[in-house]
């Protein structure tokens, strides 16, 4: 594919995404007209500018990052997996990032010192144990090389760090255990101020290191050996995806909480409109399209004309499900 | 061959797989060296390290001991066996990965880099694919465009891991006369591992022959001569100096063959097959001329018709 005609697509999804926001923005159960949302953007004053700016675009803002986030973590586990079923829910990062977040409120419980008064501690924490799971499975990727056990022995990890957040959960205050279930289900909206500050400068750090990594990524494609062979330093490429992988997967999860299937679906949906494997397409036409189906996401979990809200979990794998099933049916195997 | 023609050599290397519990020694304490020019077959039986060899002199792993004299991506180029598990990668976008050592982390491809995936897109006559993915190639297709890409890497040096396994005749001829006119015409050395000892005995200027941990190195006809196939391969029922597979005689029946040219070459040919033993002096003559046998006074047309009226 010429780069004209990926760029001219990469501003279509641009635009698609644009488009979602101001929705996310709009609808709800106030319904809010655009005239009033651009107003309360601009900072006048209005009816509107407390839903606006202390809930919608908050929530809207932790759309786009986490969903970004979310899915150029997918894109990079993909490419050095070479597995298409890679993604940060899938080998357990999710849940790694969840019980360090665990084991920190059990022992600020027991300890009294609240260690959530920054959210950057949260994301420390997280970004911790989703980098920890990803070591062990790239430990254990070096001798396992067939990527349906890998796979498996991913989900196995997760499964582990999900039973020990379990006990953790057990064997905490009811109060806190509503707040672990709530933050299960997954959720974007009740971030603050500071928590997005914190996720759009991972989002940005994980991004420029993901572009940065342009060329390894690519030529990872090929494989190790060659890969090598065209002078590609793989163990500093490893090192820094992993950086980038569990700083972005580890903040949205402390955050958001376990979403899943994001990461996993985003990078094929994306190659269904932008068909390329160059890293150099992907990545942007990630991050526009885990934003955009993360915002799509929310909006569904709304159910129109009502307050009620589904979580947000039950919709990502409500779609996501079905998008992977549906591609693997149509491409007979997935693609990386 | 002195060191000054040298392209490419290792001295004195150890190959093979060191683990924290034990060693496992492929070839050792060998001395290699690759002229520009020169087309090697690397060839040996199955299990010798022919693969781990190639892996080790592209420096794609480590050495046990020893000393490359070139361990860079713009010296050596390959083609390995590893499979490309991306369907969806066009073949210019395969060959532009050649020119990855000479683009910056954005991988935006200068003129000259554009020009010189064109030139070798030319070269391997493989215009025809260029746009085409991955998955729609045959294996000979895929194995031309790998060898583009390697050549995209503007080496001195290539050197290919199996190139025509599981390729058919034509597809074979074609990447082994490929290989052969890159190094007259570029004066690059290729290093070529390779089970196909009939074109490897036509193509190769050197041939490198794996076993017991060392490498015999020559020309294929000395090597023929000499008796260095023979140890190595340990050919049952094949004589490789004849070029002709041995076949035991086990009918009583002798034959006085009479004719020319490669009639008479592959009616011999199925007279030994058969059993037969063909030579002056035979009990019974069998003449062949324009495509027709006869046996004694009989005709045929075929050369099965004979064979059955032989064996009655």
């Amino acid at each position: 594919m010429n780069s004209g005609s990926a760029g001219l697509k990469l501003t279509a999804l641009g635009g698609l995404m644009i488009f979602l926001f101001i929705v996310s923005l709009v609808s709800g159960s106030v319904p809010i007209p655009l005239s009033g949302v651009f107003d309360a953007l601009a900072g006048t004053d209005n009816e509107f500018s407390e839903i606006i700016l202390v809930f919608r675009l908050p929530k809207a803002l932790t759309c786009v990052l986490a969903g970004a986030s979310l899915a150029t973590s997918g894109l990079l586990m993909q490419t050095l997996f070479r597995n298409p079923l890679a993604g940060p829910d899938v080998f357990g990062l999710s849940s790694g990032a969840g019980l360090l977040v665990g084991v920190l409120i059990m022992t600020s419980q027991l300890t009294g010192i609240l260690f959530f008064g920054s959210p950057w501690t949260m994301a420390i924490a997280a970004g911790t144990g989703a980098a920890l799971v990803f070591l062990v499975v790239i430990l254990i990727s070096r001798f396992v090389t067939d990527n349906t056990s890998l796979l498996i022995i991913g989900l196995m990890i997760g499964a582990t760090a999900s039973s020990l957040l379990s006990v953790i959960q057990y064997i905490s205050h009811a109060e806190d255990l509503q707040t672990f279930m709530i933050w299960g289900l997954g959720s974007v909206g009740g971030t603050s101020w500071n928590e997005i500050t914190v996720l759009a400068a991972v989002i940005v750090t994980g991004t420029v290191i993901s572009l940065l990594l342009t060329k390894s990524l690519n030529g990872m494609l090929l494989g190790d050996n060659y890969a090598k062979s065209l002078g590609i330093n793989l163990e500093r490429s490893r090192l820094f995806i992993l950086i980038a992988t569990c700083i972005m997967t580890g903040t949205v999860t402390a955050f958001c909480g376990p979403v899943a299937f994001v990461g996993l679906a985003v990078p094929h949906l994306v190659r269904m409109a932008v068909p390329t494997t160059n890293h150099k397409v992907m990545i942007p036409a990630v991050v526009i399209g885990g934003a955009g189906l993360l915002l799509l996401c929310d909006l569904l979990a709304q159910l129109p004309g009502t307050t009620q809200l589904l979580p947000l979990n039950a919709v990502t794998s409500m779609i996501g499900a079905p998008v992977v099933i549906w591609l693997i049916i149509k491409n007979k195997r997935l693609r990386i | 061959m002195t060191q000054a023609s040298s392209i490419f050599h290792a001295t004195n290397i150890t190959v093979g797989y060191r683990t924290d519990r034990r060693e496992t020694i492929l070839f050792n304490d060998i001395t290699l060296n690759m002229a520009p020019g020169q087309l090697v077959c690397l060839m040996g039986p199955n299990g010798a390290g022919k693969s781990t060899l190639i892996r080790s002199l592209a420096s794609l792993q480590p050495l046990l001991g020893g000393m490359l004299s070139h361990r860079h991506e713009k010296h050596v180029a390959v083609v390995l066996t590893d499979r490309v598990n991306s369907p969806h990668m066009t073949v210019e976008e395969l060959i532009s990965f050649g020119r990855y050592p000479y683009v910056d982390w954005k991988v935006s491809l200068s003129e000259k880099d554009l020009a010189v995936i064109k030139e070798v897109i030319a070269r391997v006559h493989i215009e025809y694919l260029a746009t085409r993915k991955l998955y729609e190639l045959s294996d000979g297709q895929l194995q031309m465009a790998m060898i583009a890409r390697a050549l995209a890497q503007d080496t001195p040096v290539l050197m290919l891991d199996e190139p025509t396994a599981h390729l058919d005749l034509n597809n074979r001829l074609e990447i082994m006369n490929l290989l052969r006119q890159l190094t007259r015409e570029s004066g690059k050395a290729i290093l070529v591992s390779t089970h196909e000892l009939d074109l490897a005995l036509q193509t190769a200027d050197v041939v490198w022959l794996a076993a017991q941990e060392k490498i015999t190195q020559g020309i294929p006809e000395d090597l023929v001569l000499n008796g260095s196939f023979d140890e190595v391969f340990k050919f049952k029922g094949f004589d490789l100096k004849s070029g002709r597979v041995q076949h035991s005689v086990f009918r009583s029946m002798s034959i006085q063959l009479e004719g020319t040219g490669p009639e008479y070459l592959w009616t011999k040919n199925a007279l030994e097959r058969s059993g037969f033993n063909v030579g002056p002096g035979g009990t019974t003559t069998v003449r062949v001329r324009d495509l027709k046998w006869q046996v004694e006074n009989e005709s045929f047309s075929t050369l099965q018709e004979v064979l059955k009226v032989l064996s009655q």
